[in-house]
Formats: C-alpha cells, structure tokens, sequence
C-alpha cells in the first residue's frame, strides 16, 4: 500500500505543482524518489508531528494541497488537537497519511499499533477517513483525496497486501465496494483486513454459509445506503484491525440503529477489544489471537449464525 | 507617529468597552500589545481591507488567540468590517469569539485559542510564500507564557533550517501568565538569547514605545537567511494605572465604576 501511496501522489505532484508532501522524519524507502523528483513539493519537518500537522494547515491557507506522512498513531493521536484546530476548523486542505493502521507493526508493540485512530479521527467535524482495502483502492484514494477539498485521514496498512481488485470499475470516497454477494450474511471489512474477510466468506461457502463481502473503506462518510443494502441479508458482521470502540463497527451501528429497520437485524463487531496487546506479535500473530484471521472470522460468523439457523 | 499612539488610546477604549459590556476576560493581555497591534495594522502590515483574500498581502496569525479583543478592534479600525460589530464581542450569536475566529470574519488569518499553535500555521504561510516566490510577510503574536508549550520549539528549531527571513515572531513579554509571574512559573530567560542560540535573529524594544516598535518592524527582516523574532518587553494591562502589571486583569472585566475611571484615564475623546 505503501507503494502504490507514492506513485499515486507522484502522479499528483506532476499534475498539481501545488500538491505538497510533508513527512515526519519516516518513509525510509518510500519517498525517496517523490523528494529527489519534486523538491519544492516536498518537506520532512522532523520528529515533530504537532508543527508537520499545523505548518501543513498553513501552507494549505496559501493554497497547497498538503499531505503529511507518517506512521502508527504519530500524525494522528500525538498532534490530534492541531489536526483539529488547524486543519478541520479552517477546513483546510490536507491529508493525514497515516502507514501502519491496526496492527501492521505488531512486533514494534502497542506504542506502533494504530487501534483508536479511526474512532478518533471520526468524530472531527469535517474529517473523512479512507481506510483501503488493497493496494488498488489505497491509489485510488490517495488520487481522490488529493484532488477534492477538505481535510482527510488515509490509513494505510504497509506492505506486501494482495491486490483485491483486478478490475475495479469505479472509486468514490463515501461508497463502499461490493466485493463477494452471498444471502445469508453481510461482512463489512474496512482496511487490509478485507483479505481475511474474504478468506473467510470462501471458508464458509465451503460449511454451506453464503456470506456478502464489501469493501468500506470509507468509514466516514458512511454508505448509509450499502449498510442498509447489506442489512436485507438480516445478518451484518463488522470486521476491522482497530477497536471495536469507535470505528466502522459502531459506524454501522449506529446507522443500523436509527433505521427503525422493518424487521431485526442481528449485528456483530469483530475487531480489537477493549485492552493493549499483552505479548509482542507480528501482524499475523496478533490477528490470530483476536480472531482475525481467516479461520477465527469464520469460526466467529459461522457461530453468529448458528443461534439464527438453530431458530429456523 | 502621532497617529499609531492614538491609534493605540482607540484600540484601548474599544477593548475595555467590549469586554466591560461583555463581562470577558483578557483585558491585560489586549492591553499590553495596543501599541505593536497599532503599529502593525496602522503601518507595518501590507493589507487591503476591500480585499481581505489579496493573494500577496501580508499575514498576521494572533496565536495568543484569547488577546482577540485588540485585534478585532484594529481589524474594524482598518475597515475590514463595520465598527458596530465590536458591540457584539463575545455575545450570544456573534461571529467575534472570545478566542480569535476565522469564520466569517474578514482579516482573521487563522483562529487560534489553544496555545501553541499560531507560530506553526504562520510558518506554513511563510514556506508556502518562499516555495511560491512570493513577497508577503508573515506575523506571528506569541504571548510569553504561551512559549511553555513544547509545540512551540518545535517551529522555532525549524524555522531557521528553512532560512524563513520572511517570518517575524512578535512576544509580547508582559511578564505575567495565567497564574503568577512568568518568573515564578516558568521562567525564559535569556528569551531573545534562546532564539538567538536557535538560528533567529532577534531585536528587543520597549513594546510601548510605538517609535521604537515602528523601527523594529519597518526594518525586517533582522538578518537576510534568518527568521526575525522581535521581543517585546510590556507591562499587562498597560494604560490604566490600576491595571498595570496586576494577574487579575488576565480574569476580571471592568465593572460601571472600573470602566469610567478607565476610560478617564485613558480620555474618551478622540
């Protein structure tokens, strides 16, 4: 994701001499060529995220289309009060790139893991938050935040995801992607996590469980519209590497919870809990042991949906 | 010359006019800048009141944002908006917050109210103009307990990297914040000398003495390469005697009595 991050704002900055990257002290090979190729588009302002996230407002006052760039929770939480001041009060055009959203750098410990970002980033009046899917949704996001006005949060996960598009016909920020169709539930994955969510919908083909998948990677605006689509499935899974506090699951909760929706809809959050990660981990493991991975979505839905069969 | 002091006495009877019927705080910290602000909007600043959007004008970022009083008053005096809008400050449904705001409020640059965060902004501005080979200036108003903030360090080291002779740093140093004396709470001396040892090139003035002032900021930058900062030392609530240098004008309002002794002092006529 990273890369395909660099490349779409490359394509940016050579169309928009007003497009600017500003880097916290991070983006070891990643944006090395961006900096060698538009010099005058381009500033690392140090380990200091606060000045990056409140100089980035000023220079988007006099007209720059700004990025700032850094990992896990620094661009976010460390300077959360500029970026709500400076950037979403004055509405100002800039996006908050965050590399490492959920548990991408699980090993590095809880420190490195991005888990209240999106729930915190939600709530600023003004703020989109784009939370890709794969790498073709992440350059399509970048290439869209990059060209609308207004403040915007980009998670990325790392490196190495799949491609889960080979053809995506259309992007638009606020309108999640259909991405498997199935009738007995709907999964809704935002970020990286969407590979083990189809994983998991494929393993539950196999039990006999038909399961939807989409792709929301924007989590805010809402696609009010596909949560209620998804909803006629009577059965939404919420999956998401952040926690369950404040994220896509209580987005959708909430959106399912003012629909005053014919019949019920029975609603489950799958995601990070309530606590710090206790043991060092990489991705893979950390997923693991919350029940991300492909079997333990499975296991959860299958579960979720066994007390609905068991009724039938 | 004449016109920036009575500029300053006009700037001092709109802020203690608005604040005594607003019952709002601040009255010092407006006080102990009347005569930079004067010099800035009566001389300093290259603005256009008919065109407060003007691609090359001068910017003037308040990050000592509870000061508003002062500013909204020199931004009414240029004729950026109608006077009559000062009647409003602070009041139910007005655009004149008691911190400064942007919205719908021509001239304002920036809002500010947390403390720490103006001289990032200003210098975006700066770097933008330097990037873009524009000529304006960039002004940013910090108050002296107001460089407590880390956040603050975190410019002031960058700054001078960047080589940002167009930026200007304005301390009003009134030498009381929020709870005592800056001496007491946290002190900053050498404060021109900590700039300094940061790459800035810096002046120290009289922050009332508006010839003094009018030298400092018509002579910018202070070094070419180097982001100027110019240290102001002020008195809070300079202007009425029972004010001066005294922690309760950062909290209290004048009432009926206070105002009139004040504006007595201060002469109600123009």
């Amino acid at each position: 994701m990273r890369t395909a991050f660099i490349q779409a704002m490359t394509g940016l900055a050579a169309s928009d001499p007003n497009v600017v990257l500003v880097v916290g002290d991070l983006g070891f090979s990643v944006v090395e060529s961006y900096r060698e190729r538009f010099p005058s588009q381009y500033l690392n302002a140090g380990v200091a995220e606060q000045n990056m996230t409140g100089l980035a407002a000023g220079l988007a006052m006099a007209g720059k289309r700004v990025f700032t760039y850094s990992i896990a929770n620094f661009p976010t939480l460390r300077c959360v009060e500029q970026v709500r001041n400076d950037v979403c009060y004055h509405n100002a055009n800039v996006t908050v790139v965050s590399v490492g959203g959920g548990l991408a750098y699980g090993s590095l410990g809880p420190s490195h893991h991005a888990s209240e970002d999106m729930a915190v980033m939600r709530s600023l009046p003004g703020m989109r938050v784009v939370c890709p899917g794969d790498p073709v949704e992440a350059r399509e996001a970048t290439l869209a935040l990059g060209t609308t006005d207004g403040p915007g949060y980009l998670r990325l996960s790392k490196t190495g995801e799949p491609v889960i598009h080979q053809d995506l016909k259309s992007f638009e920020i606020g309108r999640a992607i259909p991405v498997r169709a199935g009738r007995q539930a709907a999964l809704l994955a935002t970020g990286a996590i969407l590979e083990n969510a189809l994983k998991a919908a494929e393993m539950l083909a196999a039990q006999g469980l038909d399961c939807q998948v989409w792709s929301f990677h924007t989590v805010k605006p809402l696609d009010a519209s596909a949560v209620l689509q998804a909803a006629q499935t009577g059965h939404v899974v919420t999956v998401e590497e952040h926690s369950i506090l404040g994220g896509l699951g209580s987005a959708v909760a909430e959106v399912l919870a003012e629909a005053e929706l014919p019949r019920p809809v029975r609603f489950r959050r799958l995601g990070l809990r309530n606590e710090f990660c206790p043991v060092a981990g990489s991705q893979n493991y950390l997923r693991k042991l919350y029940g991300l991975h492909p079997e333990g979505l499975a296991a959860s839905v299958s579960e979720f949906l066994a007390k609905s069969i068991a009724k039938v | 010359m004449e016109h920036l002091k009575e500029l300053a006495r006009t700037l001092r009877l709109h802020v203690l006019r608005m604040t005594h019927r607003a019952r709002s705080s601040h009255v010092g910290s407006s006080f102990s800048m009347a005569e930079l602000i004067a010099v800035l909007y009566g001389h300093a600043l290259r603005v256009r009141p008919d065109e407060p959007n003007w691609p090359e004008r001068d910017r003037f970022v308040l990050s000592k944002g509870h000061a508003c009083a002062v500013v909204y008053a020199a931004l009414a005096e240029r004729g950026f908006f109608p006077v009559d809008w000062l009647d409003t400050y602070y009041l139910d449904g007005s655009k004149l917050a008691g911190h400064i705001t942007h919205k719908d409020v021509p001239g304002v640059e920036a809002s500010t109210g947390s403390l720490g965060h103006g001289l990032s902004l200003a210098l975006g501005m700066a770097l933008a103009g330097k990037w873009d080979q524009k000529t304006y200036r960039v002004f940013a108003m910090l108050s002296d307990g107001e460089l407590d903030e880390g956040s603050n360090w975190e410019p002031i080291l960058l700054a001078p990297h960047l080589g940002l002779d167009n930026l200007t740093v304005l301390v009003d140093y009134n030498k009381i914040q929020s709870l005592g004396r800056v001496d007491e709470v946290m002190p900053l001396d050498p404060l021109a000398d900590k700039f300094r040892s940061f790459g800035w090139a810096c002046r120290e003035v009289d922050g009332h003495d508006v010839e003094a002032v009018l030298d400092a900021l018509t002579r910018l930058p202070y070094e070419p390469g180097k982001p100027s900062c110019l240290v102001a030392h002020t008195v809070k609530g300079k202007g009425v005697s029972f004010m001066e240098d005294r922690l309760i004008w950062h909290y209290y309002s004048p009432d009926e009595k206070e105002y009139a002794a004040a504006v007595a002092e201060l002469g109600a006529s123009r």
